[in-house]
């Protein structure tokens, strides 16, 4: 059963993915937080020119120098869209598709040059596209790691800045904190997570790597730390899952994919079932105080009715409440839930007035709801 | 020119032209990033159509992809209405995950299959003069099929756009006015992302995925960078896309490399140049505006300046043009250049070195004074 344990170089590849799914998660943090999830999509393809241009300029295909190159030109395409976005009325989603596709047509443009092969399949390509996570190596870890110490510790020195930064702007720049400067700081911080991430996940997923762990961790907890943390575990699990899993079958499963599904259910499960903001605890809320609002709506009309017909006439039917009610549906069911409270009483059959024990639960109500405003 | 040169060329142009129409609402309504999810997850819809056709050349291939263009538009938009998620993490999320199953069944279960992938993401319009890919009817060659689809592709787009052309224009700049003028801009929205999504389907196949992005983007916002008019915003975005296919074609030729990578680098310069030189809105004109305007500020200061010691005792000190600067606080050469401005334009005459103002130059400042007197 545990037969995939064996598997030669499974170590590494867990390590790798681990490390690069706890990186992933908490730059992602700030990138959700700061509305610009999808900045890590346009820096991921904007990458492909960069990794070519280094390839043609020290022809090597040592990842690192590629990486070099990938580095520069997710900069400066972050500093792109920030130019766009600052001189011009196109607005922030045009500035990010225009340089995503741009980009990385004109890497495609060098690519095929490069290769002589017009429109043809390339090996690189799908590589950069899609990523290989399986044939990571111990030296890629060693690099990984090598890029993740700094970037956790830029984290942790500018720790306040970088929250200053996520959730309000312009107090950080009354403090006289130096905004632009962090500002890219955290996009190289970013580029660089991307471009170590990139060869293992590809970049369609790196993107969904860099949003879901964060957008997950954010509905467990209201603390930014506690948020950071979360959304760092969240992305080291599924990256160990989605190794795990895709060396399980007799045939393995490309490895990025099986990540970015696993996440996607965390996120599903996170959204559907965190405690205060899931969902279905919200909805459970509310129906249920919609229960209590009818049960006391049909009561406070009853009571009205029979405090102007006192002495006219001794109860009022349930056709008479659904009458007046604004859900005729629920009346039969919070009649018969009231007696069971004893809030009301049957005089005769199909007749109902309210008892002491309603009147005062009524007035209760009313007062509380005068303090309260 | 070779007749497949010109197919190509045509082919090019035509899926320009339809993206271009799509993408100037795109970039209006700020869902351009809508058609870079769309154009990931048509491939899901194209997986599932050919699991269940098990034939690649089947137009229900495009129905399946259209849907699942829709469809991932709709999640976007029900993840956002849950409000625990924002629309960019939204997209974000939805995206990557549907893309992931069509990746994993694709790997799975077509191993045998030619679904290749790099096809669907550089598309293979160097292939549209090829026999198999012809449309014949009646014995008559039609031209390429996918030209034909692509054609057809534009007078639903134009059609579209010119029956609902008020209800778009509307719902685009006034969400609300159109919702209390009955225009319903929810079904209007569904439109739109259903030629996003068909468009994107049928280009999906001459040019790839990334680059419909392009398309849907860049000659849009070139666009609308160059005019203020929905009506002309479109037409320049059609232009500036024909020109990019152009363009792009023959720099494929030159080079020998990919035609819509090359399609896509020529509409990003075309988007640059637009950047730097627009009329009104490029970088350059914004910075001959703002010099111009602190040219006229400054001048509005020295006759101001002139006012305040009209015919007083230190009129010769202070009004001289060789000791203004000292006064002014400004550089020498900008104090005499902006003194030249006044007497050039008649606000201000040169009597032995000494700045006398005109009638007219009198007005001009006590215009400006009164008007900071009312602001105050």
């Amino acid at each position: 059963m545990f037969d995939w344990l064996l598997i030669p170089g499974l170590g590494s590849v867990l390590a790798g993915t681990a490390i690069l799914g706890f990186l992933c998660g908490t730059l992602g943090t700030f990138t959700v937080l700061r509305k610009q999830s999808l900045l890590g999509d346009s820096i991921s393809h904007a990458c492909l020119p960069g990794i070519i241009l280094s390839f043609l300029i020290f022809n090597s295909k040592e990842s690192w120098v590629l990486m070099a190159g990938a580095v520069v030109f997710g900069t400066l395409a972050s500093l792109v869209v920030l130019a766009i976005t600052k001189y011009s009325r196109v607005k922030e989603d045009s500035a990010l598709a225009i340089t995503l596709s741009v980009f990385f047509g004109f890497g495609l443009m060098l690519l095929t040059w490069v290769q002589r092969r017009p429109d043809a399949s390339q090996a690189g390509l799908a590589r950069f596209l899609f990523g290989q996570a399986a044939t990571l190596l111990d030296r890629d870890v060693y690099l990984l790691a090598a890029i993740a110490l700094p970037c956790l510790a830029c984290v942790l020195l500018f720790w306040k800045q970088f929250q200053l930064l996520s959730f309000d702007r312009s107090f950080a720049l009354s403090l006289g904190i130096n905004v632009s400067f962090f500002e890219i700081l955290l996009s190289i911080l970013l580029v660089l997570v991307i471009v170590a991430g990139l060869e293992t996940v590809g970049v369609v997923l790196m993107s969904a790597l860099l949003v879901a762990p964060p957008v997950a961790a954010r509905q467990w907890t209201n603390k930014l730390g506690m948020m950071t943390f979360l959304a760092g575990l969240f992305g080291a699990i599924s990256g160990i899952a989605g190794a795990i899993i895709s060396n399980l079958g007799k045939t393995s499963i490309p490895t990025g994919p099986v990540i970015v599904l696993f996440i996607s259910a965390v996120v599903l499960l996170s959204i559907l079932f965190a405690p205060a903001r899931g969902i279905v605890w919200q909805f459970l809320k509310q129906w249920k105080e919609s229960g209590i609002l009818q049960l006391d709506s049909v009561l406070s009309n009853l009571c009205n009715l029979a405090k102007e017909h006192s002495g006219k006439q001794l109860g009022h039917s349930i056709a008479m409440l659904k009458e007046i009610s604004s859900q005729p549906a629920g009346v039969s069911k919070s009649i018969s839930k009231l007696r069971e409270m004893a809030l009301v009483f049957e005089v005769e059959k199909g007749f109902f007035i309210p008892t002491k024990k309603g009147e005062t639960y009524l007035l209760n109500k009313t007062s509380q709801m005068g303090g309260s405003q | 020119m070779t007749q497949a040169q010109l197919e190509i060329q045509l082919l090019a142009m035509a899926t320009s032209i339809a993206c271009s129409l799509c993408g100037v609402f795109l970039v209006l309504r700020r869902m351009t990033l809508l058609s870079d999810a769309i154009s990931h997850t048509v491939l899901i819809g194209i997986v599932l159509a050919f699991f269940l056709t098990g034939d690649l050349s089947s137009p229900w291939l495009l129905v399946g992809a259209t849907l699942a263009g829709v469809l991932t538009v709709i999640m976007v938009e029900t993840l956002q209405r849950t409000g625990v998620v924002r629309e960019d993490a939204a997209i974000g999320l939805v995206f990557p995950a549907l893309f992931s199953i069509a990746v994993l069944l694709i790997s799975v279960y077509s191993r045998n299959v030619h679904l290749d992938m790099d096809a669907v993401l550089v598309g293979k319009i160097a292939f549209t003069p090829l026999p198999s890919r012809r449309l014949e009817l009646w014995g008559y060659d039609f031209g390429p099929k996918s030209l034909a689809l692509m054609i057809a592709i534009i007078f639903i787009n134009l059609g579209f756009i010119l029956l609902f052309f008020k209800e778009l224009k509307v719902s685009t700049f006034d969400p609300a006015f159109s919702k209390a003028m009955g225009f319903t801009p929810y079904y209007i929205h569904l439109g739109l992302v259903l030629c996003v999504s068909t468009t994107a389907v049928a280009s999906f196949d001459a040019v790839g995925s990334i680059l419909v992005v392009a398309l849907m983007s860049a000659p849009a916002a070139t666009a609308y960078l160059l005019t203020d008019k929905l009506s002309k915003m479109l037409v320049w975005s059609c232009a500036t896309g024909i020109a990019s296919a152009v363009g792009g074609y023959w720099l494929a030729h030159f080079l020998d490399a990919s035609i819509s990578g090359s399609m896509a680098t020529v509409a990003g310069f075309l988007f640059t140049i637009a950047f730097i030189f627009a009329p009104k809105r490029g970088l350059f004109s914004q910075w001959q505006l703002a010099k111009m305007r602190n040219r006229k500020f400054k001048l509005v200061l020295l006759l101001v300046h002139l006012t305040q010691h009209e015919d007083t005792m230190r009129e010769g000190e202070e009004c001289n043009i060789e000791n203004l600067h000292l006064h002014l606080r400004w550089d020498d050469y900008i104090s005499r250049s902006i003194a030249f401005q006044a007497i050039d334009e008649g606000c201000a005459i040169d009597s032995n070195k000494v700045l006398k103002l005109t009638p007219r130059g009198r007005a001009l400042a006590l215009e400006s004074l009164q008007l900071g007197t009312n602001l105050t």
